[in-house]
């Protein structure tokens, strides 16, 4: 473009790349540099315990789980906002963003004090047999919290999008309600929910502030891999510790470059 | 309309800045020393007591306003925070190793335990049961807690100083009972197997049994387990089981950032007035065992004689429990590794 | 990472059409509308497995891409309706006249499952906060809110620590997008997903980088104490990690609007001899400033919540380097449930605030763009 018309290229692409070196760049140096003090067996053995690869299954699989549901509640809440109306709809609509705007310390406060036994819902579930503190369910519902906004705010402006003709079209040449949902609308609804899937994904990897305090942290069981991470700077393994966030840095990198990989290939492709 | 809403945005600011700034006002117009006491979890009420009464014997004596700052939070990590720089004058954590750690980093003289009376210890402590109203699961002693569907309460032992008293407590209690190393080893297995929570710390260990209401016994400090109890309101009751571990809670002065603050007095005579008889008293109140044995005497019926055994009966010292049971591969992990998938 | 990357997303199909700026035609905004309407019976059928409306190119369906112009695709759907009239008999009209209808008992299960979900997931939480904040009652809460110095200071301290990282971020974030959606240069993209990283990276690792570059033990911890400069376990730490959690939101808001609003104004502000800042401060500012809004609003609901980071370099001396979040926690573990609450639903009334403003300035940045686009528009059809 105009490079050379516009004013101030230098200044804001010289203070950009600065803050960057000094916010980003620097710190993660500093990571990455104080992991390669272990030889690559220490390193190798202080990312690969039995304890780290639970913490990273669960952390993972957690993760994956909670986008699942997200996706299902997000494609239901996105249809029902999108093309229902019912009474205090917008207000429904609007505290769909509050998993955004709330600190993750409060959710995970509040989370974990409604799902035991004298909470206001544990009361319930608790008689049941259904125990939601401290175990592995607790980490994806609070997950799902979290990750809530994602799906349906990325499917809510493609919904809309979708034109009645098609699904006049698809009426016109005799498909029942379902078949259109299925075999039309869905389709085109795709590329937004691998998008929604993955930020949702992407979100609940790095999420610690909730979970820490929804879940027990027993190792092996309920432990993630950040708590993990806290865990050997409270026992003075720095290098361990950091041998750790980087591999996190590294699942957590590669699902970014996934994220972006998946919104080229979607814009590519539908339409 | 955009000015308005635009003016609105403005006003809040404005309104939130003008109420930090009268907040602000309130408390930072003290010219006080400042001394920060770094310590464990279980000891807010204690410290609360003994900086009241230290801070106003001290501005009447020397007629100078000091205002001492209390962090906590399990031991081990607070270790860490201080060896990282956060600028404690004392330290009084709740295990041995964990100040140990704070002076291998070079930041307390060697020879610390001789610098204050009684191996710098002003008190100690021990680890009991807390149980549910009518102890519904009988629990009495150690063997009890491996009964059938009884889930326990304890911190995590490799950040906690609790955590790792519970861990050693039940050892030793095994081998107290004229069991093996493998009898001990094994009996500490099965107990963790009932351990569905692992906390950080002390206190969150609490608010999971007393609040939360997870588990049927919880493992804990003396003097966390009768502040439990007496704020349940009977609903919890505490039972003292035949043998436990003594704990041994010391004291220290960080030398190497008392004399930059230039508080290596103060911080001196705020840890040599826990040995005075007022503070004696007040440590006794606060469900600590005082070192003063007169004191200890005076409060005899709020502490239960049990046999209690020393570190040496399941280790050289603290630093060999340290590296036999807690270090990185060692006892602990074992056990949690070998407990794995067993939801 | 949260709310930007949505709000890339939410932007998508009003950024999408600068995407396509190369070719030089600015906004599909236009053509957005016709798009569906071309496709729609092609979709339908294709999906259905039929061929009946008409001429299909060969792929799937979905990638199909646009060879046919508007006004072909109006008449191929118009024809294809009229075909459709013809083929079936006159009282299954309302078959496609209701497409979009769902049954009522349809409607009515989907509703309340949403309805129930969300209640369960969002609405019992926030009434649990409120309720447990205030079940010593009002008096005990305004004592425990503002009577208690240390809880006042955790106050104070977020309103400070928020603030700074806010306007730190909000400076980088106006020089990045203006770098990032004004000139082309290499590099480009790397720089995006430099800006992005913050969001992929746990807090505890933002915490701990902190850690290993300040602490005492760390690369410059002993410089930094030899000089008595405090950064970890003091304040310049606790903005640091915020500013770092933080610091893709006002670009990644940015960037898009920008992109979007187009150069145009700007050119002609240079060509009659307007200086940088006065372009900055006259044209720029001014255009995107709903977005612009909207992202600090962003970054500071996400600033005055940080834990994670901010847990691992606080140190947590109550009355100094305890923020809201971080008392919240402490006042849990201290046994005062109703004081942790309190806070814990003052953060939560914060957070109502930041959604009714956000639902606010998300309607002006809609119409700020709609108005980018308009002006696009007019400029192609002239």
């Amino acid at each position: 473009m105009s490079r050379r018309v516009l004013p101030g290229f230098r200044l804001s692409l010289g203070f950009t790349f600065a803050y960057l070196t000094v916010m980003v760049v620097i710190p993660l140096a500093a990571c990455v540099a104080k992991a390669a003090t272990l030889t690559p067996s220490e390193f190798l053995a202080a990312v690969w315990t039995p304890r780290a690869r639970a913490a990273y299954v669960l952390t993972v699989g957690a993760s994956l789980a909670s986008a699942v549901v997200n996706v299902l509640l997000g494609v239901l809440l996105a249809w029902v906002l999108v093309r229902y109306r019912f009474p205090l709809k917008r207000l429904f609509d609007a505290i769909i963003d509050l998993p955004f705007a709330l600190p993750t310390a409060v959710a995970g406060l509040v989370y974990s004090s409604l799902h035991v036994e004298n909470g206001w819902l544990g009361q319930f579930l608790v008689p049941h047999g259904i125990e939601l503190a401290y175990t592995r369910a607790a980490i994806v519902l609070v997950l799902v919290f979290i990750g809530l906004p994602f799906v349906v705010r990325t499917l809510q402006p493609v919904l809309e999008s979708v034109e009645h003709e098609v699904e006049e079209a698809a009426a016109m040449l005799g498909a029942s309600r379902w078949q259109t949902f299925t075999r039309v609308i869905l389709p085109m609804l795709l590329p937004a929910i691998i998008t929604g899937f993955a930020l949702a994904f992407a979100r609940s990897l790095g999420e610690y502030g909730s979970v820490v305090f929804v879940s027990g942290n027993m190792p092996f069981r309920t432990e993630i891999a950040s708590r993990l991470v806290v865990d050997r700077l409270e026992e003075f393994e720095y290098a361990q510790a950091t041998a750790i966030a980087v591999v996190l840095l590294a699942i957590s990198f590669s699902t970014l470059i996934a994220i972006n990989l998946l919104e080229r290939w979607s814009q590519r492709t539908y339409v | 309309m955009t000015r308005i809403h635009l003016a609105c945005v403005a006003a809040a600011l404005v309104l939130a800045g003008l109420s930090g700034c009268s907040s602000e006002a309130g408390n930072s117009n003290s010219p006080a020393i400042e001394l920060l006491n770094v310590s464990y979890d279980p000891t807010r009420e204690l410290w609360k007591a003994i900086n009241y009464a230290f801070t106003a014997k001290h501005e009447k004596e020397a007629g100078q306003a000091l205002n001492i700052r209390v962090t906590h939070a399990g031991s081990s990590s607070q270790a860490r925070s201080v060896i990282e720089g956060l600028e404690a004058d004392v330290v009084t954590l709740a295990m041995w190793t964990d100040t140990d750690a704070v002076a291998r980093a070079g930041l307390i003289d060697a020879g610390w335990e001789s610098e204050l009376p009684n191996n710098a210890l002003p008190y100690s402590s021990t680890i009991v049961f807390v149980v549910r109203k009518g102890n519904p699961k009988q629990i009495q002693d150690w063997p009890d807690l491996l009964k059938q569907g009884v889930e326990i309460i304890t911190p995590n032992p490799k950040t906690s100083g609790n955590g790792k008293l519970s861990f050693l407590a039940a050892w030793g209690a095994a081998l107290d009972r004229g069991g093996s190393e493998a009898d001990a080893l094994a009996y500490v297995t099965e107990l963790f197997k009932h351990v569905p929570v692992l906390d950080s710390g002390a206190r969150a260990a609490t608010v999971t049994f007393a609040q939360k209401k997870i588990g049927d016994v919880h493992l804990t400090w003396e003097n966390e387990a009768r502040l439990e109890v007496q704020e349940a309101q009977g609903e919890l009751e505490i039972v003292y089981p035949s043998a436990s571990i003594l704990a041994e809670p010391l004291v220290a002065v960080v030398d190497a950032n008392v004399k930059r603050h230039g508080t290596a007095d103060i911080a001196r005579e705020y840890l040599e007035f826990l040995y005075t008889e007022e503070a004696q008293e007040i440590i006794a109140r606060n469900y600590y065992r005082p070192s003063k044995e007169a004191i200890l005497a005076k409060h005899k019926e709020d502490f239960p004689e049990i046999r209690l055994f020393r570190i040496s009966a399941v280790a050289k010292d603290w630093a060999d429990a340290h590296a036999r049971y807690f270090a990185e591969g060692a006892v602990f992990d074992k056990i949690s590794e070998g407990s794995r998938g067993e939801q | 990472m949260s709310e930007p990357h949505l709000q890339f997303v939410a932007h998508d199909r009003r950024a999408a059409p600068s995407a396509s700026t190369t070719t030089g035609v600015p906004a599909a905004a236009s053509t957005r509308t016709l798009v569906p309407l071309r496709q729609s019976t092609r979709i339908a059928a294709r999906s259905l497995g039929t061929t009946r409306a008409g001429d299909l190119t060969s792929g799937p369906g979905l990638r199909a891409r646009a060879t046919v112009t508007g006004t072909a695709a109006i008449e191929q759907v118009s024809s294809a309706r009229a075909e459709a009239r013809d083929a079936v008999p006159t009282n299954d009209l309302s078959n496609w006249k209701n497409a979009q209808q769902d049954p009522l008992w349809v409607r009515l299960t989907l509703i309340g499952l949403a309805v129930g979900s969300l209640l369960l997931l969002v609405i019992i939480p926030v009434a649990n906060v409120f309720y447990q904040a205030l079940s010593a009652g009002l008096h005990a809460y305004w004592d425990n809110l503002f009577n208690d110095p240390d809880t006042r200071h955790s106050i104070w301290l977020t309103l400070i620590v928020a603030p700074t990282a806010v306007g730190a971020n909000l400076v980088f974030g106006v020089a990045a997008a203006w770098a990032i959606a004004r000139f082309r240069f290499p590099g480009r993209s790397a720089l995006t997903t430099l800006i992005d990283l913050p969001f992929a990276i746990s807090p505890v690792v933002a915490g701990l980088q902190l850690v290993l570059l300040f602490g005492l033990r760390g690369y410059f911890g002993p410089w930094l104490r030899e000089h008595d400069i405090h950064v970890i376990f003091a304040l310049p730490g606790l903005i640091l990690a915020t500013m770092f959690v933080t610091l893709p939101f006002i670009a990644r808001e940015l960037i898009p609007v920008l992109e979007a609003i187009g150069p145009d104004e700007e050119l002609a502000a240079v060509s009659l001899g307007a200086r940088g800042w006065q372009v900055l401060w006259k044209i720029t500012l001014p255009n995107i400033k709903w977005g612009l809004l909207y992202g600090i609003l962003l970054c500071n609901a996400r600033a005055m919540g940080e834990f994670g980071a901010v847990y691992v370099v606080s140190g947590h001396i109550p009355g100094q380097t305890q923020t809201m979040p971080l008392r919240v926690d402490r006042l849990f573990q201290g046994y005062n449930t109703p004081g942790s609450f309190a806070l814990a639903s003052l953060l939560m009334l914060l957070a109502l605030v930041t959604l009714v403003l956000k639902t606010v300035l998300e309607r002006r940045t809609q119409r700020e763009l709609a108005e980018a686009a308009k002006l696009h528009t007019v400029e192609i059809e002239s």
